[in-house]
């Protein structure tokens, strides 16, 4: 399957997931300069890397959110191409619109950098079809704005729809009802704050977040 | 012409960096802030021209998240 990396100025994580979606996939996906207006010939799945784009000015995501690529991303969201954002990538595709809610700075004001237990809420979505609903899985979190927010309406909606993906199982950045990662409402788009990229490989101390990319591999085929 | 942007969080959505103003203030022997809620400020200078859709697009579309947050524009 052919991926699309999208790179902005102050991606950090990028080369992290192309390594991840390389060795899932067996293809080196494309690294897409976010100043293209056009994904390549082919692309069925989209990431959105992590780091601090535009060194999080304004707010974090806002002004890569704007980026001539994101056209594109929209389009070809609409269309149901599968659209992976990690931390800052979350944070774009919050901005963009294309899910539900703002990722505002942690409640406790502090940086999170470390494992964190997540409990995998919906197992039949098309990024966690290889975990059970109820597991348990450790990835690891870097972020300074990752306190999910959105109103009581959207909570209640995410959740009565199975949008949730993942949860903290603690409250450690302020997120409301600990959401870590939600999908759109077709499914086809994920936002998580956690790093899956960063759990691939038991050299990476453990490799829950494997799953993640083997379980898209699967459905997008 | 020359604007000044004002974006505030919306009442309801919690500001944990004005909390940490707001016990700073405390600690610094100031009685009686019951609360500080921060915000941004945007001056910007714009042609003349510039209609009150075009500002009031600006605010939606970049400076300010409508999901979070409330603006207002002065006219300078």
């Amino acid at each position: 399957m052919k991926s699309a990396v999208i790179v902005f100025p102050g991606s950090n994580c990028d080369r992290d997931v192309a390594v991840a979606l390389e060795q899932v996939t067996g293809t080196r996906p494309a690294m897409v300069w976010h100043g293209e207006s056009a994904l390549p010939d082919g692309t069925g799945l989209i990431a959105l890397p992590g780091g601090f784009s535009y060194g999080d000015y304004l707010r974090c995501g806002a002004i890569a959110a704007r980026s001539p690529i994101v056209a594109a991303v929209v389009d070809a969201a609409n269309r149901g191409m599968p659209v992976l954002g990690i931390c800052n990538g979350f944070q774009v595709l919050t901005e963009i619109g294309l899910l539900p809610g703002a990722l505002m700075r942690n409640g406790a004001l502090n940086f999170v950098c470390r494992d964190v237990t997540l409990n995998v809420e919906n197992d039949r979505s098309l990024f966690t079809n290889r975990y059970s609903s109820g597991e348990r899985i450790t990835i690891p979190v870097a972020h300074h704005d990752g306190n999910y927010f959105a109103d009581d309406e959207t909570l209640d909606r995410l959740e009565g729809e199975g949008q949730v993906a993942f949860r903290y199982t603690g409250n450690i950045n302020g997120s409301a009802r600990n959401i870590a990662g939600i999908v759109n409402e077709k499914g086809n788009v994920l936002g998580m704050m956690p790093h899956p990229e960063r759990r691939i490989e038991t050299a990476h101390g453990g490799d829950d977040g494997r799953r993640l990319f083997e379980g898209l591999l699967e459905r997008v085929g | 012409m020359k604007l000044r942007i004002i974006v505030t969080l919306k009442p309801g959505v919690l500001d944990p960096q004005g909390k940490a103003i707001e016990h700073a203030l405390g600690s610094l022997g100031f009685d009686g802030v019951n609360g500080v809620r921060a915000g941004k400020i945007f001056e910007l200078d714009v042609a003349d021209a510039t209609s009150d859709e075009a500002i009031d697009e600006m605010c939606r579309k970049l400076l300010a998240n409508t999901v979070i947050e409330n603006y207002r524009v002065e006219r300078q």
